[in-house]
């Protein structure tokens, strides 16, 4: 349950995040796939090592979803439905995994952020991106 | 047995000396009080949790946050065998504080967050994997003495 306070923050914090997002994106994933080895096993195709031009763009994909979503949160499911059946049948990416990702996400904007990254925008992030993660794995089964 | 490598021994030891414990202990513990409201159900003797400001600025909290903090110094101390060192501290929290162990993850993430948002790009990705390894290392021994 977000209030319009907190969806006022968040929109605020990923619109900052558009201009950066190969970099915020690529250090998102390399934090996740350090942090929890098992996320590699998805990325076979790709060059997965630090600065490599396939995480930045693959980052890059991930953030502007996210920050696009952000803008009108409410119409997350009619934004996401593409996105949806990308994940349900041809990435099926176990559900398990977003949670890792929304994690290293967390931690970066931290890392960015420092001080500003306080409790509430925490709490509030935390609940987007769960909504967010909910959401894409709605049409798994 | 956890392996650790040289690198993540030496992290480990570098963030934990270069750690505020004052600050990051009682931000550690109200973010997560905040973050995960459900949380706040083991601390109802700690007064005034009303809302984000209450919260950060209650003194109870605060101190149990450097408390907790400091409880991990001893597995700073004894890397080759958080298991045994945590042993007593995971009865105390399974059989008197009665702590659902799922917490001790929520309380571990927050902990990187604060620490994150305090190093900033120093916290690089593979210090957090460190970092994070040896949380995970804790939060299971915290969790082993559970039946």
């Amino acid at each position: 349950m977000l209030t319009k306070h907190e969806k006022e923050l968040i929109a605020k914090i990923w619109d900052k995040m558009i201009p950066v997002a190969s970099d915020i994106g690529a250090e998102c994933l390399l934090r996740m796939m350090t942090t929890f080895p098992g996320t590699k096993t998805y990325f076979a195709h790709l060059d997965i090592r630090p600065g490599s031009p396939h995480l930045r763009s693959h980052g890059k994909k991930i953030v502007l979803a996210i920050a696009e979503c952000s803008k009108d949160i409410s119409s997350m499911m009619v934004t996401l439905a593409p996105l949806q059946t990308l994940h349900a049948y041809k990435l099926r990416i176990d559900p398990c995994n977003f949670k890792l990702l929304c994690h290293c996400i967390l931690v970066t904007l931290a890392a960015h952020m420092g001080d500003e990254f306080n409790p509430v925008a925490h709490a509030a992030m935390d609940k987007y991106l769960s909504a967010f993660a909910a959401v894409l794995a709605e049409k798994y089964r | 047995m956890v392996e650790w490598t040289d690198f993540e021994r030496a992290t480990i030891q570098s963030v934990f000396e270069k750690m505020d414990y004052d600050d990051v202990g009682p931000a550690a513990l109200s973010r997560c009080l905040v973050v995960y409201p459900w949380t706040q159900r083991y601390f109802g003797n700690f007064g005034n949790l009303y809302n984000a400001a209450a919260i950060q600025g209650n003194p109870m909290v605060a101190a149990h946050g450097k408390t907790v903090l400091h409880g991990l110094d001893r597995a700073v101390k004894n890397m080759d065998d958080i298991k045994a060192t945590y042993a007593e501290l995971s009865v105390l929290h399974s059989e008197k504080l009665r702590v659902d162990p799922d917490n001790f993850r929520l309380l571990a993430d927050c902990l990187t967050i604060v620490v994150a948002a305090r190093m900033g790009a120093d916290f690089t990705a593979d210090v957090q994997g460190a970092f994070q390894k040896f949380l995970a290392v804790v939060v299971s021994s915290l969790g082993r003495q559970y039946h």
